[in-house]
Formats: structure tokens, C-alpha cells, sequence
């Protein structure tokens, strides 16, 4: 196609190149017409055997490195105790086992593969295959004749026809499924109760240290210091894992006038405050405890709580302030819980309140 | 596959390497296809052609690393023991010896400690399950940013969609199973997380982990979930995805030669059963290698779960990370207490809500673009992304907010290793999740369009050589090369999209007609994504730019210039060079019988 269109005259239409599509008036197509695939372009193992050997012997190198390095597996598997260390440059002292076995099935793995992607590369035949395309639609006729044979297959069952079996089977089909999905999910666990609302601790129960277990004396708390403290006799409950996630408290001492709610005051002893450690976002025990701050914060999703402020929020996804625990000491000058927790410990629920 | 049929596939390509036919099918191939017919379907399977492209193995790695996983996996299922009993540890790895754990996390130990080999399954098991969700992942951005879902293959990107998600939720089964300190702590918070839905949380939690958190009914119920259920769930609609993949015929990159009614690239035998092959083996071997180098998830360090411990720094892998830094972000006055009861919105959404609204906008955009578009067409030549600007802008935009809610799951990390505020950092992201994403679509969007204009520079102008020709009346100028014909193609293809012409919302009687506001919405939204679409360069224009006498049809330089000639043209100097093939018009002369339109096809 001669590009023409010399003949019109327009002089001076000056367009930016962005500004789109320009009509010509000339015999010009409207599009480039695709120019079908490029020449061949023949690889150095095609034109000449030389390079065709050189190329056939690396891919037999490859699966020789393959078969090397599985048989060293075979061999380091007997040959490695399973727990020897030894120093690795840029490792440090790992596990000699893992390595070697490790690095030969590797190399045996990746050698094959080598080997294969080479020699496709190099020796199979690289030139371009075309498939034609079909449209995914079925031929009109091909559509009319399986609504056909539906439409056939229903009247064949008469359906349409008695509608006392259609009814029935309707029924029969919208139900069955019923007791399967009841047995599954009215056996998979027991109703929670109030159980997301109690904890172990009971008046009078001592803090005892976790995981020693053994009871706390006010004055063993000096100021600045973290307890972590269970209820005494919560290794002998029933469920310890289970009591432990709720009933789990960290304990602090902090200068009295530090504190600037009353009841946080009221319910420690001297400056001694209780709180949950279950975070009340989405549970994490809250492990650090900031003693400069007086701010306790969970490592989960980073919610921070001001101990100082009956540890109220102060910042981080969760909502509600750790709940406190009301504390104070017995005849021998043990800490002891003056009362249960008086609401729920952990993330939320619904029925919470 | 049968060996009968092989000979006969590979023949056509290279006669030399053919060995002789055994035409009448005796022997174990004979045998077979006298009681199957598999002769025919294999000898189709066998020369069925696939295009070849980088981009194309992204899709295989998430294929391969799946065997990988099942191969592993069944290896793993021999040792390890999915029982939360408690036990105490006597074995070889000393700093845990007398040490309450459960069974599960004991058998994790010992499947590292005293199964020989066990260690490096264990952790080529995890690596490939990394490989696997970054793979998908990936593999969803290529499919995605070149419209590959777009008819016939929306069926297609939907089980993708399902496949994606439900690999992210094999993975966090997985790395549950252990019940180490850090996993634990990750179902401690996935126990939160369904105390926090509303109205039925709290029996949701206690029917999931059979009674109060812990309990003994977790590890086993994951367990069956990870080995069975899910498994089971993804190689069915894996199988249906590759099935689709066959019986659609892969897409092709536009290039010369491809068309939309055809399939150009290389036949499954010989050549990519060589190398789709040879993938499989260099895929397990790297994540072997992996496995073998780099330590993932050393249980032995973290120790035995305990509800009342925890380890900072606790992140989950890499593919929860989004979850978790949006439960980071969402801000606690979430949480609305009502007529006595809590609605934990700041938990509920990010948990629960954010991951399958993600999932469910992704799983809907093909339908949502087809609708913009109006566009039913078969579509198997892909975009080239920045033929499609507004697409790849939002594509971007996406990713962008995906990945600042997975940076914002390492906020206390960077903290630490930074050195700054854990409040500024989380601020920060929070402020970016806002900002970011619409920077990200604008930008992206202009960038794609910057892009398409140099491709028509390129057409236009050729490439500039470094050539500088002095004349004989002593001006300079560059010379350029013109594209050959079989690059220029590939940026002169694409057809671009213009906006719907938006109708009258009355009709002629100046009733409203129905349906006028769907319309116009579509009809905004069509502006939205193509009103600045830059269209590819024409034959006409080309010759324009050439300065070979279509001047009506100038594009750079003005008429009123063309008295000084040349001058200042640098792009130009075609007068200079009469001899030279590049601009005379002769570049443009086509056989118009091999024509083809790339997009009407179809929909007979």
C-alpha cells in the first residue's frame, strides 16, 4: 500500500503527538496489518554439529552432576549423624546432616532440571508451531440439541406432570442434608456459658509466681518490679492450659502517688496493682512492661495500656482497659485476690456487656 | 504416557530425530490403546501448542511447588503426631529436656532432631509452602495486569481467586500444626478473632476449638483440615484450573504472527515436555537448596506453646501478613457497646471482613470491567499492561494497600531496627493506607500513558542511532532507524478503548427512561477509564512523520516551518538519505491478504 494523499491540502494542522488518531483522506489502512511471523533465526547448535556436540555434552554433564550428587546423598545419609554441628562459612555451626543431604538431593533435583530446560534450548526443534482457535461457544445446533434433550429428559420423568412427586422430592432434598449439618455442628463443642467470664481466682486465693508457683510477699515487691502471677492450685485444676489463658495477671508496684485513679488504689495494696495479662484486643498475653512509663504493651498488634491509669488504653487496636484485679495480704503477709475478676478477662464478645 | 503415540507428535518437527513408527501399535502402547483409545487424545495432548514466555512460569512455579508440598507433606504426615496431649521431652535437643509440650510439638522436634532427613523435608515443606502463596500471588498480578481474565477465562480467575485464598488458609493451618510458642500465640489471637463476630461469637469460638482455648480438639481438627480437607478442596479446582487452561487454549503477548484465532509457541512434545519438566526439577531443586541453607521456623527456639507466654516481635508468615497489619491499624473506638451488648468492629472487620472482601473484589473485576466495557468479545491476545492504564492503575493501587498493610504487620520491627517511635510508624501507616493508593492508581495511570507515548515517539520517529550526518550546507541532525517491521508491530497493535458515548437520560418524550441512571453511571465510569486513551500510531500517521508528502497529514513541525527546511528537525534528515531503506515509503507496503483484525473474532 503506497502511502498517497499528497493531493489534499491542509497546511499548517500541526497535532502533538498524543492527540490521537489522525484520519488520512489518502488510500492509507486505518491500522498496521500484522506482518506475520519473523524469519527463523537459527541457533549455533543448527548450523553446525560442532556446536550441536558441545551442547550434548553439557546436558550429559548436567545429569552426571545429578547422579553424582545423589549418590553422595545415599552415602551422607548413612555416613552423617544426625546431630553433628560443624562451622558452615556464612552459616555459622549448623547442622552438618541437614546440609549435606540437603545440597546433594538439591543439586541431584536442579541438575535434571538444568539438563532438560539446556537441551530443549539448544537441540529441540525452536521453531514457532501455529494452532488455530476456536470460539469456546458451542454451534447453535449443538446448543438446541442439549436443551433439547434436557427439556426431553425432564418431560420423559414427568415432573411437570405430577406435581406430588415433585413436591415430595423438593422436600425430601431441601431436608436430608439437615441432620448431617446438625450432627456436625451441634457435636463440635460444648455451649461456652459463662465460662469466657470467669476465671480461676477466688477470694483468698494467694498469687503465687508463674512458673514457680510459689506465694508472694507484699514486700517482695519492691517498686518498679514485674510479677508473673497465677492463682495458687491452678496446677491442680482440671485444665491448666485453659486456666492459665485467663487466668494469667502481672503484677506491679508502683509509687502510690503515681497512680492516679482511686480505685486503682483501693483495690492494690500499697501501691501493688493486679491486672490481667490476656490483652483485651484479640488475646496475646501482654508481655512487656515499660517501668520508666508505667505502660504495659502487647507484642501482638502493639496496644498500649497506661498502668498508672487503671490501664486505660492509650494507644494500639484495642478498646477496652486490662480489667483489675482486687488484691490485698493475709495474716502472714502474703498477697492474696480480695474478690474474683468482676468482668470478663480477654478479647471481646458479643454477650460480654 | 504412551510411547506409541510420542514418534508420531515429534515427527512433523524433525524428521531426523523421529524414530520409525510402529504403526500398528503392538506392544505395552498397543495393549493400552486397545482397551482405552487413548491413542487419540494423547497424540492431541501431545502436539497441543503453548506459547512461550517468562511470565508464563509463574503459574508453574505455584503447580510444582504444590507437588512439592504433597510429596513433603505425606512424608511428614509418617512422624508427626496431632495430638495436644502433654508429654515431657527426653530427647536429643538438650535446652528442652524436662519440659511439659504436647505431642504435636514433640514430633515436630523429633522430626528435626532424630528422623534422619527429617529436618530438610520439614523445611523444603515450608519453603515450597512460601513458594507456593508467592507464586500464586505473582502469578494473579501477571494474569491480571495483561487481562488475561478477561472472555472466556473469567471462570478461569475466579478459582484462581478461591484457589489463592484457600492456599493462604492451608499455609496458616500449616504452620498451626506445631504448636509451638509463636503459632500458638497466632491461634490464641485466631480464637479472638471469632469471639469477635457478632451475636454468635463466643459459641463460634468454643464449637471451633471444641470448648475453651486451648482445649485438646484444635490440633487434631487442623490437622484433618490441612491434610485432607483443604487439600483436597485445592487440587480438585487446581485440576478444573489447569483443565480450563487446556481447553482455552493459552493466551499469547501480542507479536507478529499472533493473532487472536491463533496459537503460536512451541508443542507439548517434545520441547515443553522438556522444559516444563525440567522447571518441575529446577523448582525442587532451588527449594531444596533453600531448605538446605537457610533455617525456617526453628520451633526448637521458640519452644512449646504456653497460654501466658509470648515472644515480641511475633509475626505471622508472610502471606497472613496483611491480615494481621490490618488488625495493626484499625483503631480501637471500633469497638460500640449497645443495649448490653459488645460489637468489636475493630476486630470483626480487620480479621474476619477484610481478607474476603479483598478476595471478593478481585474475584469480581473481570465482571465489573466487561460491564464497563461493554466488551464480550473472546480475548487470548494479552494487553500489554500499559495499553490499558486505567486497569494497571488500579492494579497498583491495589497492590499498594496490600502492601501497606503487610509493612504495617513489621511496625514494631522497624521500630526496633530503626530506632523510632512504634506510635509514629503506626500513625504513618495509617495515614499512607489512605493516601497512598489513589497516589499509586494517579500516578501509575500517568506513567502507563507516558509509556504509550514513547512507544508512538518510537514508531514515529525510529530509533536514534548516534549517526549525526553534517550536509552540505554544514546543519547537523541525528539520524534515525525506522522499527523493522516485526518490532514495530507489537507497539501498533492494540486497539484502544474509547469511552461510551453517554445517551439521554429522557426519551423523546421527556419521560426518564428506565435504567438511565445505571446508564449514565456506566457511562462516567467508562470516562473514568479510557476519556485520555492514547491511541496507537496509524499508517497514516507514520507516513506524516516521515515528511514524504503527506503534508496535510504533519504531525510535529507546522507547515509554516517547512520553508526553512530542515532545520532543527532532528528527528528527521529522510531528504538526506535517498538511498537508505529506512524512510522511504516503501517501508509501508503490506501484503493486505494476510490482514488480520486482532479483535473480530468470535461470537458467530
Amino acid at each position: 500500500m503506497e502511502p498517497t494523499g499528497a493531493e489534499g491540502g491542509h497546511p499548517g494542522t500541526a497535532l502533538g503527538l498524543d492527540q490521537g488518531h489522525t484520519e488520512g483522506e489518502g488510500g492509507m489502512p486505518e491500522r498496521f496489518a500484522n506482518p506475520g511471523l519473523p524469519p527463523h533465526v537459527s541457533r549455533s547448535a543448527d548450523l553446525g554439529e560442532h556446536a550441536a556436540r558441545r551442547a550434548e555434552r553439557q546436558v550429559a554433564a548436567l545429569f552426571g552432576i545429578s547422579m553424582v550428587a545423589t549418590v553422595i546423598f545415599l552415602v551422607a545419609y548413612f555416613a552423617i549423624d544426625q546431630n553433628t554441628y560443624r562451622f558452615v562459612p556464612g552459616i555459622g555451626q549448623a547442622n552438618l546432616s541437614n546440609i549435606v543431604l540437603g545440597v546433594t538431593l538439591g543439586l541431584s533435583l536442579l541438575c535434571i532440571g538444568l539438563g532438560a530446560v539446556h537441551w530443549a534450548k539448544t537441540l529441540m526443534p525452536d521453531t514457532e508451531v501455529t494452532e488455530a482457535r476456536h470460539p469456546q461457544r458451542s454451534s447453535d445446533d449443538a446448543r438446541a440439541e442439549a436443551v433439547e434433550t434436557i427439556m426431553a429428559g425432564g418431560d420423559a420423568t414427568q415432573l411437570a406432570r405430577r406435581p406430588l412427586i415433585r413436591y415430595m422430592l423438593g422436600g425430601a432434598l431441601g431436608l436430608f442434608a439437615l441432620p448431617l449439618g446438625l450432627q456436625v455442628a451441634g457435636s463440635l463443642g460444648p455451649l461456652p456459658h459463662a465460662e469466657l467470664s470467669t476465671t480461676f481466682w477466688r477470694k483468698g486465693m494467694r498469687l503465687v509466681r508463674d512458673p514457680e508457683l510459689s506465694p508472694i510477699k507484699a514486700s517482695d515487691v519492691t517498686i518498679g518490679s514485674v510479677f508473673n502471677v497465677m492463682p495458687e492450685g491452678i496446677d491442680k485444676s482440671h485444665d491448666v492450659l485453659e486456666e492459665k489463658g485467663k487466668a494469667a495477671v502481672l503484677l506491679m508496684r508502683l509509687n502510690p502517688d503515681d497512680i492516679k485513679i482511686a480505685k486503682e488504689r483501693d483495690w492494690g495494696h500499697d501501691g501493688i496493682v493486679a491486672y490481667s495479662k490476656i490483652c483485651t484486643h484479640v488475646g496475646c498475653p501482654v508481655g512487656l512492661y515499660e517501668q520508666q512509663t508505667h505502660h504495659l504493651l502487647c507484642p501482638c498488634h502493639q496496644s498500649t495500656f497506661d498502668v498508672t491509669e487503671d490501664c486505660k488504653v492509650i494507644f494500639g487496636p484495642a478498646h477496652r482497659p486490662l480489667p483489675q484485679l482486687k488484691i490485698t495480704v493475709d495474716a502472714e503477709g502474703y498477697l492474696v485476690a480480695d474478690s474474683a475478676f468482676r468482668e470478663a478477662v480477654g478479647p471481646s464478645f458479643w454477650e460480654r456487656g | 504416557m504412551s510411547n506409541a503415540a510420542t514418534p508420531k507428535g515429534a515427527a512433523g518437527l524433525r524428521a531426523k530425530d523421529a524414530k520409525p513408527s510402529s504403526a500398528k501399535g503392538s506392544g505395552l502402547a498397543g495393549w493400552v490403546d486397545d482397551r482405552t483409545g487413548a491413542a487419540k487424545p494423547v497424540s492431541y495432548l501431545l502436539k497441543k501448542v503453548f506459547p512461550d514466555h517468562w511470565s508464563f512460569m509463574l503459574g508453574e512455579i505455584a503447580m510444582f511447588s504444590l507437588i512439592i508440598l504433597l510429596l513433603t507433606g505425606t512424608f511428614l504426615t509418617f512422624w508427626f503426631v496431632p495430638s495436644a496431649g502433654q508429654v515431657i521431652y527426653n530427647g536429643s535437643y538438650v535446652p528442652l529436656k524436662g519440659i511439659a509440650m504436647s505431642e504435636a510439638f514433640k514430633s515436630t522436634v523429633d522430626i528435626s532432631f532424630e528422623v534422619r532427613g527429617g529436618l530438610i523435608i520439614r523445611q523444603i515443606h515450608h519453603w515450597a509452602a512460601l513458594m507456593f502463596t508467592v507464586s500464586i500471588t505473582v502469578h494473579m498480578f501477571r494474569v491480571f495486569f495483561t487481562g488475561a481474565f478477561r472472555k472466556p477465562r473469567e471462570i478461569n480467575w475466579v478459582i484462581g481467586t478461591v484457589l489463592s485464598l484457600l492456599a493462604i488458609n492451608e499455609g496458616f493451618t500449616g504452620y498451626s500444626l506445631p504448636d509451638d510458642l509463636l503459632s500458638g500465640t497466632g491461634l490464641r489471637a485466631a480464637e479472638g478473632f471469632m469471639q469477635s463476630v457478632p451475636v454468635v461469637g463466643s459459641y463460634l469460638a468454643y464449637f471451633v476449638f471444641g470448648g475453651a482455648f486451648p482445649g485438646e480438639a484444635i490440633i487434631p481438627r487442623l490437622y484433618t483440615t490441612h491434610v485432607l480437607l483443604l487439600p483436597a478442596l485445592i487440587v480438585g479446582l487446581f485440576t478444573a484450573h489447569i483443565v480450563l487452561v487446556a481447553v482455552h487454549k493459552h493466551t499469547q503477548y501480542p507479536g507478529p504472527g499472533k493473532t487472536n484465532d491463533n496459537v503460536v509457541g512451541y508443542p507439548m512434545m517434545p520441547v515443553y515436555m522438556a522444559k516444563a519438566g525440567g522447571f518441575f526439577f529446577i523448582v525442587f531443586g532451588i527449594t531444596t537448596l533453600m531448605a538446605a541453607l537457610v533455617t525456617i521456623n526453628p520451633i526448637w527456639l521458640y519452644g512449646p506453646y504456653n497460654p501466658s507466654a509470648v515472644t515480641a516481635g511475633a509475626q505471622p508468615d508472610w502471606y497472613m501478613g496483611f491480615a494481621d497489619g490490618a488488625l495493626r491499624l484499625f483503631p480501637g473506638f471500633f469497638e460500640f457497646h449497645v443495649f448490653g451488648f459488645t460489637l468489636s468492629l475493630n476486630v470483626f472487620i480487620p480479621s474476619l471482613v477484610v481478607m474476603p472482601l479483598l478476595y471478593g473484589i478481585a474475584g469480581a473485576y473481570p465482571f465489573i470491567e466487561s460491564w464497563v466495557t461493554g466488551d464480550k468479545r473472546e480475548h487470548h491476545l494479552l494487553d500489554r499492561p500499559r495499553n490499558a492504564p486505567a486497569r494497571t492503575g488500579l492494579g497498583v493501587m491495589a497492590i499498594s494497600f496490600y502492601l501497606i498493610l503487610f509493612f504495617a504487620a513489621g511496625n514494631d520491627l522497624m521500630a526496633i531496627k530503626l530506632g523510632l517511635s512504634i506510635n509514629d510508624i503506626t500513625r504513618a501507616f495509617q495515614i499512607l493506607l489512605i493516601v497512598v493508593p489513589p497516589l499509586a492508581y494517579w500516578v501509575t495511570k500517568r506513567f502507563c500513558m507516558s509509556l504509550q507515548r514513547h512507544d508512538r515517539d518510537l514508531v514515529l520517529h525510529g530509533r536514534e542511532t548516534g549517526r549525526i550526518v553534517r550536509t552540505a550546507e554544514g546543519a547537523f541532525f541525528e539520524v534515525h532507524q525506522p522499527l523493522p517491521e516485526h518490532q514495530r508491530w507489537a507497539l501498533v497493535q492494540h486497539q484502544s478503548e474509547k469511552p461510551l458515548e453517554l445517551t439521554a437520560t429522557v426519551d423523546a418524550n421527556g419521560v426518564r427512561r428506565p435504567g438511565a441512571f445505571k446508564e449514565r453511571l456506566r457511562g462516567k465510569v467508562s470516562s473514568f477509564y479510557f476519556a485520555d486513551s492514547v491511541d496507537p500510531v496509524t499508517p497514516a500517521e507514520l507516513a506524516a512523520a516521515h515528511h514524504d508528502g503527506s503534508a496535510h497529514e504533519a504531525i510535529e513541525a507546522p507547515q509554516e516551518d517547512a520553508g526553512q527546511g530542515w532545520v532543527g528537525q532532528l528527528h528527521g534528515g529522510a531528504e538526506e538519505r535517498p538511498e537508505t531503506d529506512a524512510y522511504a515509503p516503501h517501508e509501508h507496503q503490506h501484503d493486505h491478504d494476510h490482514e488480520v483484525d486482532p479483535d473480530s473474532t468470535t461470537a458467530r
